[in-house]
């Protein structure tokens, strides 16, 4: 059955619902894949083995039953560890919350467990999801399944490259200032960040509030848009969450027709910087859109400059209080804890014991933000770039009706090769940052391959229009399928229990 | 050292006051877990009030439309956008070690409260100014176990209890009272006397200081006169009562003016108000002033009631406590003096609530401003907190009315329910009380006094009718008080006719 961890979401859905193969069957053999490759690869923190066996029998029974199910049903899928899932291992990469089994779902969890989709386990990340290689993660690094010693992006290198090797055929992933769209470029997968509101925060363990979002991947657009509609939605729990019908993503990815639209590039996210494999894959992908019927032209957003350093004082500032939760007394790491030392004594010592050099990095950048006498310099300069690059955003929107640019300057880079330097680090998210301090959405797909490895092409769309990121990127993905013979993973490394690690 | 009169002549005090309301709404401020009081520790909680990774605040609507009551009636400005912030800093029974509070932009701005006060020079009104009410939630409870004193320090292990952690709070801060003078302790209390009727009457929280439903702290400070500037205050917590208001502040005065006496400076911190003593000790300095990092909270929209529904609830509002004040005082026909009395002793509304259980508006006053007063004075407690109800008195009254008690002994049955021995007819009948109606009896005992007193009686039947109080008197402790001293002399002078 190893033929069925090839398969798209949608694919699977069908069998499932023609009860050609039953959900056991798809779940297991994904379980197998993990079993085999993921000691190579280390997308998952946690394989929920029977766990997810018994969903996919709960879904088995129902579909014997005659009840009707939704289209992801008995489909499986790899949770990003930023969720929360009652009574399983959620440590958001992190040592303070080894061994923590929460003791609720995230809105998402409930949702997709609503819709029948099985949850496998859940997937590496950047510690507190700050990161763009995995290489945070307090229990080590996810390789990426096109080349072993290079990243699978950060911070859900862990669900992308899950989605690369054939563990899972979606995945959930959060993006605060590209951990969606950066691995999915690295991956030759599909990632969307949704329009902040768009999917319920609840339950999602909080990086930068303001940024936060969840989406989908997968390795198709279709799929994602199947996933995408799941998750979304508003929610009584979430305050921040919008009160509006989710856009029809689903339809739109299979409408696929860009004839007649305006696409905007972006004149600040090319050019200097950018790989000329990268610059390359994304001029081909506009000449098809063109051929396609779209218009393509030129559009400034000049604020996007600033973008980089906007987001590393705000994410910081709100990371430096979301973290702060984190402090030994109800749940997690305890550390000191002998009976002679106070309780702050012990806050002190479980913080600096649990907490990685990144995030002690981004908690202390922050605490200075918000200080008395540098706020107004620090955190309100950078909420004025914000609004400006908002701005930058409705003029462009006003002439198009999307955006794109490459989704990273460079291809996968090596492991260990910007560790030791935080801001060449941070340059990896310069296109996709702007994206969040917006709000708006966002999605990355496969443009094809620089010297074997992926490149990933970002569709922005207004907020609350998501579903023009899908009817774009599946008329892109049309063509370049048929070019490629299927989707870009088809050409991925077929991995065997023998490779790396 | 300065008496309180020479303090206040070199001097100027200042006043600040910072009121917490624990409003009463069903459910907590940004979850939906019971707010009820005194629940088994850690039964009322969830992943929003516990903090727990990926839950976030929603807001309870309930908690704003009370807050703009307040604000409405304090005469604020209500925000059209205001704001929540995070208050960030660490404490073990602070489950997300921030507070979600308003900053800069609180849902009240600029009111004002007038209060009422019978100075030996007659009846003034002090306008006393509020800055701002804000919402913001309340954090759990430590308990330190071991060590002498109760405190943090030198305990053994602490117990912290998260019921309370959420539990809407709302802030009401005064500007700097200026003008109070030599009553700013009395000011003070009635200030808070004032706003926690205003609260009561609105319905919005249960407003018990004993059980920190309602809570102030004091801020206090003395200027040379001349100066022109304000001195530096301290800042009293754990003020419990009305009572501890005005000897917290009495006692801050004389604390600080003994310290610029000395040529010391007064030391800017929090202090903490011990009842036992009526003195303050310090807490933790100021000095340094903790820096909060205060900023918009991420995780809510900003509050923006709308003009309908301000006005909606702006005709809500009850009638001021002032003006129901002035109402009673012309329905009850209450001499000014005798009204000032009850305003100043706090039992208006315990007299009006005492009236409506159809007790007779005079017999009320008098009793609640009369013994319960002096019982209250004994026990150095507020009228208010005497463990008596209006009912219980109603219920006396209509007694003595029927003739069942008489006035002395109706304070024997007072006396004996604040000793908590029960209702009023469940002291009548432990302690036997009753009044002798036997006509026969009492012709006895007024024979047995006629007897023991001739010359008396002589002067009596020969028309001293006054000399008739010495022998009603004898009868009257014959018979242990249970007589009724009218029908007494009614018999006697008969007899005696």
């Amino acid at each position: 059955m190893s033929e069925l961890i090839y398969k798209s979401a949608a694919q699977l859905s069908e069998s499932l619902a023609k009860k050609e193969v039953s959900a056991r069957e798809v779940t297991q053999a994904h379980l197998d894949q993990i079993t085999k490759v993921d000691k190579a690869v280390h997308a998952f923190l946690f394989v929920d083995t029977e766990g997810a066996l018994a969903q996919a029998d709960q879904v088995d029974a129902a579909r014997a039953k005659g009840e009707t199910l939704g289209p992801l049903a008995g489909v499986p899928l790899a949770l990003k560890d930023i969720l929360a899932q009652e009574g399983i291992p959620t440590t958001c990469g992190s040592k303070i919350l080894e061994g923590w089994r929460p003791p609720y779902s995230a809105t998402v969890v409930k949702k997709l467990r609503a819709a029948g989709v099985v949850i496998l386990g859940k997937t590496n990340m950047d510690e507190f999801a700050m990161g763009s290689s995995t290489e945070n993660s307090a229990f080590g690094t996810t390789q990426n399944p096109w080349d072993l010693t290079r990243i699978p992006g950060g911070s859900g290198g862990g669900s992308a490259a899950a989605l690369a090797a054939f563990e899972a055929p979606l995945a959930i992933g959060s993006d605060t200032g590209g951990s969606i769209r950066q691995p999915a470029a690295v991956t030759g997968t599909v990632g969307v960040k949704p329009t902040y509101g768009g999917v319920s925060r609840y339950g999602v363990i909080a990086y930068s509030s303001s940024l936060d979002q969840v989406g989908p991947c997968a390795r198709t657009v279709l799929d994602t848009a199947l996933l995408h509609e799941v998750i979304a939605g508003h929610d009584d729990y979430d305050a921040t969450s919008i009160n509006a019908p989710t856009p029809p993503v689903v339809a739109a990815a299979k409408r696929a027709d860009v004839k007649g639209m305006k696409i905007g590039v972006i004149k600040e996210l090319s050019g200097d910087g950018y790989e000329s494999g990268v610059s390359e894959r994304f001029e081909e992908s506009l000449e098809i859109l063109r051929s396609q019927g779209a218009t393509i032209e030129m559009v400034s957003c000049p604020n996007f400059d600033y973008g980089l350093a906007a987001y590393y004082l705000i994410a910081p500032s709100e990371a430096s209080s979301n973290l702060a939760r984190f402090d030994a007394m109800r749940y997690g790491l305890r550390v000191g804890d002998d009976g002679s030392r106070s309780a702050e004594e012990v806050m002190s010592m479980t913080r600096a014991a649990g907490f990685g050099r990144e995030v002690k990095r981004r908690i202390v950048l922050g605490t200075y933000a918000l200080s008395a006498g540098y706020y107004d310099a620090y955190y309100g300069s950078a909420q004025k770039v914000r609004t400006l690059i908002t701005q930058d955003f409705a003029k462009a929107f006003s002439s198009v009706d999307v955006l794109v640019s490459p989704t990273t300057p460079t291809v996968a880079f090596l492991i260990g090769a910007k560790s030791n330097d935080p801001v060449a680090m941070y340059l990896s998210d310069v296109a996709t940052i702007p994206v969040n301090l917006a709000g708006v959405a966002a999605m990355s797909l496969p443009a094809g391959l620089s010297e074997g490895l992926p490149v990933g092409f970002q569709i922005i769309a207004p907020a609350m229009k998501d579903d023009r990121l899908y009817q774009v990127g599946a008329a892109l993905e049309r063509e370049l399928a048929a070019k490629w013979g299927g989707v870009l993973t088809t050409k991925a490394p077929k991995l065997n229990s023998s490779a790396g690690a | 050292m300065l008496t309180y009169d020479e303090i206040i002549e070199k001097y100027e005090p200042a006043l600040g006051l910072e009121v917490h309301v624990e409003l009463g709404t069903k459910t907590k401020m940004f979850c939906g877990c019971p707010t009820e009081f005194g629940a088994e520790p850690n039964t009322q909680v969830c992943p929003v009030c516990l903090g727990m990774p990926g839950a976030l605040p929603f807001v309870n609507e309930r908690a704003i439309e009370s807050t703009i009551l307040i604000g409405l009636a304090l005469n604020c400005s209500i925000a059209p956008m205001s704001r929540f912030a995070r208050k960030n800093y660490f404490y073990p029974d602070m489950p997300k070690n921030f507070q979600i509070s308003q900053y800069d932009e609180p849902i009240c701005t600029d009111g004002y409260l007038d209060v009422e006060y019978e100075t030996p020079e007659g009846m003034k009104t002090f306008r006393i100014e509020i800055e701002r009410v804000h919402m913001e939630e309340d954090t759990g409870k430590s308990l330190h176990v071991g060590g002498a004193t109760g405190r943090i320090h030198g305990a053994e292990y602490s117990l912290l209890d998260y019921n309370r952690a959420g539990i809407p709070l709302v802030e009401i801060v005064t500007k700097t009272v200026l003008g109070t003078e030599r009553y700013a302790p009395q000011i003070a209390k009635a200030y808070v006397k004032e706003l926690r009727d205003i609260l009561r009457a609105l319905g919005v929280s249960d407003v018990k200081m004993e059980q920190g439903s309602l809570r102030c702290d004091a801020n206090i400070s003395l200027s040379p006169r001349g100066s022109g500037k304000l001195g530096t205050r301290s800042e009293t917590k754990n003020v419990n009562s009305l009572r501890s208001v005005e000897r917290a502040i009495t006692s801050e005065m004389h604390r600080h003016a003994q310290r610029l006496e000395a040529g010391e400076r007064v030391v800017q911190e929090t202090r903490h108000f011990q009842e036992d003593s009526g003195t303050t000790r310090s807490g933790r300095s100021k000095e340094q002033a903790e820096d909060y990092r205060y900023f918009p909270e991420p995780d809510l929209l900003p509050v923006a009631p709308s003009a309908e529904w301000i006005e909606e609830l702006r005709a809500q509002l009850p009638e001021r406590p002032s003006a129901h004040r002035a109402r009673l005082q012309q329905l009850w026909q209450v001499p000014d003096k005798e009204m000032a009395a009850m305003i100043n002793a706090g039992v208006v509304g315990i007299v009006e609530e005492t009236v409506a259980q159809g007790a007779d508006p005079t017999k009320a006053r008098t009793w609640w401003l009369g013994e319960i007063s002096r019982l209250a004075n004994e026990r150095e407690v507020e009228v208010a907190e005497m463990p008596i109800t209006p009912k219980d008195v109603a219920e006396i009254i209509a007694l003595v009315a029927a003739g069942e008690l008489t006035d002395k002994l109706a304070r024997q049955v007072v006396e004996g329910v604040i000793a908590g021995e029960g209702k009023p007819k469940e002291v009548i009948a432990a302690r036997g009380i009753k009044v002798v109606s036997d006509e026969g009896e009492l012709v006895a005992a007024i024979e047995r006094a006629i007897a023991a007193q001739p010359e008396t009686a002589q002067k009596v039947r020969d028309g001293n009718i006054p000399a008739a109080g010495a022998l009603i008197g004898a009868v009257m402790k014959d018979t242990k008080g249970q007589a009724d001293a009218a029908r007494v002399r009614e018999l006697l002078l008969g007899l005696l006719a």
